[in-house]
């Protein structure tokens, strides 16, 4: 278990202050100027060293990612911060923590991370549900300006620029090329890749997207140095997460902790424990929503970190662990996420656009048994005719979790199948029809 | 260039070739919906799927460039595939996506026949359909006169979005919703108010716009191509006439990449309808203040009759502005014959003259030129409406950046931004003089553009405003060494042309505004000209197509062949040669314009020496040998500007106003068309609400 003294956001359930003195107390802003001095290249080696992976979900490291911006403008091209805090990953509930509890974490990883990339502004894109959480992000930057902290001739000596960015709540701008769409007051769709967003992002500016998680980790392990995050965790998983538990278990909660902590360990320890006990456990989608479900077997050596999720076929994604129990009705619950898939997909392309309805119709028959057993078959298919087809990974976030149930509960649809041609009588007919 | 081998066959292409111009290169197919040449990339569709050897997803070939791709580590050429399993599942894949929710009503849909859905399911899909849910429905939606929705079909590939806002200039179109609720509309559903709005029918690439006015009249397989020229206005754009019987069906464009792409303006297109109304088909004759149905034999005799009593001073002519060169040519033939010196083609009052040089009237740069030059000056004109299509090849320009574009004349939403200098030749004297801002962007400019419209050439001081307009070129360095600016935008399809001929007054002779006036003539020949009105007492005998403007002050009518009914030569504001090719024979008893000239000759004593239209073409070849070449320019002389701007005159003050008001309504055949008369209310009506908001 996380010592508390490793802790990184100390203020996660509001304890003390949000604001500016709050986070001095906590140990924000401190030394900032110090951190700034190394220069460019001795933050990114020291990300580099850290091994932070992004906490968006992908995983990708951000000080190689921070790397890829360009070192100078030969074109005379500003370059950009922007901080993705579009989170609506059914499941997270992590960056909003951050933003509405210990906002300057963020502030300062912005202001570190946009010297590290040489950007002169950073953008917040902030979610369009959250509300409070943006009135207290604005409220912390304001301090932050008015102790210059960060803006023009800051005291830190590095001109940066900081907005917030309300979005509109549309799933999809949480992808980063949508989200600078979004950004640039167009329709939120992704854009076609390359053009990476280091080359042609925000503008057509050289810009990097991070997650809100990511940044506000900044401060600390520049603070604490590389050695200290690396040292938490295993290798190629390092550092502290705030993991999101919700579901069947008697205390939902977000929660610090170690990378690779057993999946059993965090929900026993800190969420109570699985509704009527862990035997009652079913299935757990251990990284939101998108990420394939993982059957209850395969949950207790689970460590959660990215090689633990990938051994059972899954992903940590952001960490969001949706624990369900035995009484839970699993097709039913995929067809729910196949109809948000659905429902969020943003239309541009068409093995999204055409094939979530097709799932979800599909699921939604199944859920009642009102299904042929050949459709199973076909439902992968499709599922794998999206899979790789599409712009952006949207595609595959949508249907990993379908072909997860496939997967590990095939015969659960069979049975209900079964079930239903069993009371509709001369089953046959009656189930061709129904389908047509 | 780089290596790449595509299907086993190595291709070198230049490294900023798209994966599928390098396909194509390689003599691979690939197939598409949303990608297309001249509109930007939208990579949704994902039917150009290939296989990147070394990436493990297929890739999108249309959005990918060469030199994107990730090099093979030991320097190897990329190797593509596009048809590999892997390539044919995902085709098969995003075909079964594109068809779940397409409706099955190929046969009674007006795409069928030329639909690119129905042509790659034949070749990429499969047989079967898996999908036993219902098929989505969507609303039609109503977004003009001339382009019909069935939404239910639309694969949203969103081309018609992208040639809206970026070709036509015009961002009405839209997509709203999301997933699959995404629909393709003019957000409040009010109609498109592009001039080039019917090109998206042809963009689409499915049958979810199709062309309203063709509704239902026929199939594609069922009619006859005859590859013609427009002459809506003066560009001459290269269209496809489809005919069925006698029936001219629908005017598309062609590709002509040096005058109009592939697009063409909606009065080019939808004009068709007024090819079968108002039509004069016998010939007429006045008797006691009414038109009565004559034989051709009783209307020669009756105009052979009047012109014995006519002093030949008296006696005029005046060719319209959809006349061919062929018989403004015969026309001349038979006046010289006759001694009339009183003819004109310039029936708007246009004072250019063959007299300067050929290069004082044609568009020097060329319509090609325009994407060389890098500033405009645009003297009281506004091309969207007299060349709609020429104005879309301003805009691509415009698009490409760096291209400063100032106007003097009337304000107008050109569809890109400009600087408005002012309204009148104060303004163009400034711009001369140095003393405006606007002088030193031309005089920076390598290749700046003067365009000069016929609105202003055609006032009472066109003279003097055309040799300012010289005098602008000159000054500000629009000529030099292979790079002319100078550009005259013509509206008449006729008048270039003419011009060429000399089908200008002689000697003496009166021009077509002095013509018209009380007292001038006794007798006139007007060869389908309808935007002039002759002053009473003159006796008017009106050679044309269409029951328009002279036909109702016409004593003798003679009823001539429209431009989809004869074979003609038209020189466009470039001044290109190009013929027009006859789609359909001509209504009832009229007949091709030349031969009724011919016919006329005979009676009046002054027999043409040609039997044919060819004979006709030698003579006229012969006379005027640059006419011979089709598709090319005469180029004009520099030197010919230069002396133009010399000429000097007194020019008045007053608005530079552009000669085309309602772009619809321009010539008789259009202002037969219903479907016409409907865009020019629609229109109306949309100015109306923008001036009440």
């Amino acid at each position: 278990m996380l010592d508390d003294k490793d802790r990184i956001f100390k203020n996660l359930y509001n304890t003390g202050d949000f604001g500016l003195e709050g986070a001095k107390k906590r140990g924000g802003w401190d030394g900032t100027k110090a951190i700034i001095e190394k220069g460019r290249d001795g933050i990114i080696n020291e990300m580099k060293v850290s091994g932070q992976r992004g906490r968006g979900g992908a995983g990708f490291p951000t000080g190689l990612k921070w790397s890829f911006m360009p070192k100078e403008s030969k074109d005379g091209r500003p370059s950009y911060l922007v901080v993705n805090a579009d989170e609506s990953e059914p499941g997270t509930c992590k960056d909003r923590e951050i933003m509405r509890h210990d906002p300057h974490l963020l502030i300062e990883g912005c202001l570190i991370a946009g010297f590290a990339m040489g950007a002169v502004a950073g953008y917040i894109y902030v979610r369009g549900e959250f509300i409070r959480e943006r009135q207290r992000l604005q409220a912390a930057i304001d301090q932050a300006y008015e102790a210059r902290l960060i803006g023009k001739n800051n005291i830190h000596g590095y001109d940066f620029e900081l907005y917030v960015h309300h979005g509109a709540g549309a799933y999809i701008c949480g992808e980063e090329t949508a989200l600078l769409e979004s950004l640039e007051g167009k329709k939120g769709q992704p854009r076609l890749k390359p053009p990476f967003p280091a080359n042609v992002g925000l503008y057509g500016c050289p810009t990097t997207v991070n997650n809100v998680e990511t940044i506000a980790q900044v401060p600390d392990i520049m603070r604490r140095g590389a050695a200290w995050f690396s040292s938490i965790g295993r290798p190629n998983n390092t550092g502290t997460k705030l993991y999101c538990i919700s579901g069947h278990v008697e205390k939902p909660c977000t929660v610090e902790d170690a990378m690779g902590t057993p999946l059993r360990e965090l929900i026993e320890r800190h969420a109570g424990g699985v509704r009527g006990g862990w035997d009652n456990l079913l299935a757990v989608i251990p990284g939101g929503s998108s990420m394939p479900i993982v059957p209850a077997a395969q949950c207790d050596p689970l460590q959660m970190d990215f090689d633990g999720c990938a051994a059972v076929k899954s992903s940590l994604g952001t960490a969001a662990i949706i624990v369900m129990d035995k009484s839970t009705d699993i097709i039913r619950a995929m067809a729910r996420i196949s109809y948000f898939y659905k429902h969020e997909s943003c239309g541009q392309c068409t093995p999204c656009r055409e094939g979530m309805g097709w799932i979800w119709r599909l699921l939604t028959r199944m859920t009642e048994g009102r299904a042929r057993k050949e459709e199973i078959d076909l439902l992968f298919n499709v599922t794998k005719q999206i899979e790789g087809h599409t712009i952006c990974a949207f595609g595959e976030g949508a249907v990993w979790p379908v072909q997860g149930l496939l997967r590990h509960f095939r015969p659960e649809i069979e049975k209900r199948i079964d079930e239903y041609t069993a009371r509709a009588g001369s089953a046959h007919v009656h189930v061709h029809e129904a389908a047509e | 260039m780089t290596k790449i081998i595509v299907d086993g066959n190595e291709v070198d292409v230049p490294p900023e070739y798209t994966l599928l111009q390098a396909c194509e290169a390689a003599g691979a197919e690939i197939p598409r919906f949303c990608f297309h040449e001249r509109l930007s990339i939208a990579g949704n569709c994902r039917m150009c799927l290939i296989e990147v050897v070394g990436m493990p997803k297929p890739q999108a070939s249309c959005a990918l460039a060469v030199r994107e791709l990730p090099p093979n580590k030991d320097g190897t050429p990329k190797i593509l595939n596009t048809r590999t399993p892997m390539v044919k599942k995902a085709r098969e894949g995003i075909m079964e996506f594109l068809l779940i929710n397409h409706p099955l009503d190929c046969p009674i849909c007006d795409q069928g026949g030329e639909c690119d859905l129905q042509d790659q399911s034949m070749a990429y899909g499969v047989d079967a359909t898996r999908f036993a849910e219902n098929k989505r429905g969507v609303e039609d939606k109503y977004i003009g006169a001339l382009v019909k929705t069935s939404m239910n079909r639309c694969i949203q590939c969103t081309r018609c979005v992208r040639f809206a806002t970026e070709i036509a200039g015009v961002p009405e179109l839209g997509a709203i919703g999301r997933g699959e609720d995404m629909e393709i509309t003019t957000y409040l559903e009010t109609a498109m108010t592009s001039e080039l709005q019917g090109n998206v029918v042809d963009l689409c690439p499915v049958g979810a716009l199709t062309s309203k006015p063709y509704a239902f009249a026929a199939r594609p397989w069922e009619l006859n191509k005859t590859e013609s020229i427009d002459v809506m206005d003066a560009l001459g754009s290269a269209i496809r006439v489809d005919s069925r019987g006698r029936e001219v069906m629908r005017i598309l464009p062609r590709v002509n990449e040096d005058v109009n792409e592939e697009w063409i303006s909606d009065k080019t297109r939808h004009v068709i309808d007024g090819l079968r109304t108002q039509r004069l088909d016998q010939p007429y004759i006045r008797d006691n203040g009414k038109l009565r149905p004559a034989s051709w034999s009783e209307a020669f005799a009756a105009i052979s009759a009047k012109l014995k009593t006519t002093s030949i001073g008296r006696t005029g002519a005046i060719a319209g502005d959809l006349a061919s060169t062929e018989e403004m040519f015969a026309l001349k033939d038979l006046l010289t014959r006759l001694n009339i010196k009183n003819l004109d083609c310039r029936q708007d009052g246009s004072r250019l003259d063959p007299a300067w040089g050929r290069a004082s009237y044609i568009f020097n740069p060329s319509v090609a030129g325009i994407e060389q030059a890098d500033a405009l000056l645009i003297i009281g004109s506004n091309p969207r409406k007299e060349s709609a299509v020429l104005n879309a090849r301003i805009r691509k320009r415009w698009r490409a950046g760096k291209f400063p574009v100032g106007v003097i004349g009337e304000k107008a939403d050109l569809t890109y931004t400009h600087d408005y200098l002012g309204a009148g030749i104060e303004t163009l004297t400034d711009v001369i003089g140095g003393k405006h801002a606007f002088a030193d962007i031309l005089k920076k400019a390598e290749r700046p553009m003067v365009i000069v419209g016929q609105g202003a050439l055609s006032r009472p001081d066109g003279a003097a405003i055309a040799s300012l307009a010289a005098k602008a070129a000159v000054e500000l360095g629009t000529i030099k060494d292979g790079w002319n600016g100078f550009a005259v935008l013509h509206s008449a399809a006729s008048r270039v042309g003419g011009l060429d001929i000399g089908f200008v007054p002689g000697q003496g002779g009166l021009r077509a505004s002095e013509m018209a006036v009380s007292g001038a003539l006794d007798l006139v020949f007007l060869l389908g000209a309808d935007e002039i009105e002759m002053a009473r007492g003159t006796f008017v005998v009106y050679i044309g197509s269409h029951g328009d403007r002279s036909a109702h002050r016409a004593d003798v009518i003679l009823p001539g062949a429209a431009y989809t009914e004869k074979s003609g030569i038209y020189v466009n504001t470039e001044g290109r040669v190009q013929m027009a090719n006859r789609a359909v024979f001509p209504p009832g008893e009229a007949r091709e314009d030349w031969a009724i000239l011919r016919a006329l000759s005979e009676h009046l004593g002054q027999k043409l020496s040609y039997d044919s239209l060819s004979a006709l073409r030698t003579a006229m070849f012969k006379a005027h040998p640059h006419l011979q070449h089709l598709d090319e320019i005469a180029a004009g002389e520099p030197g010919d500007v230069r002396k133009l701007a010399g000429l000097g005159g007194a020019a008045d003050k007053g608005v530079l106003r552009s000669c085309v008001e309602d772009f619809y309504m321009t010539n008789p055949i259009a202002r037969a068309s219903a479907v016409m008369a409907e865009c020019s209310a629609l229109a109306e009506g949309a100015a109306t609400m923008t001036a009440a908001e």
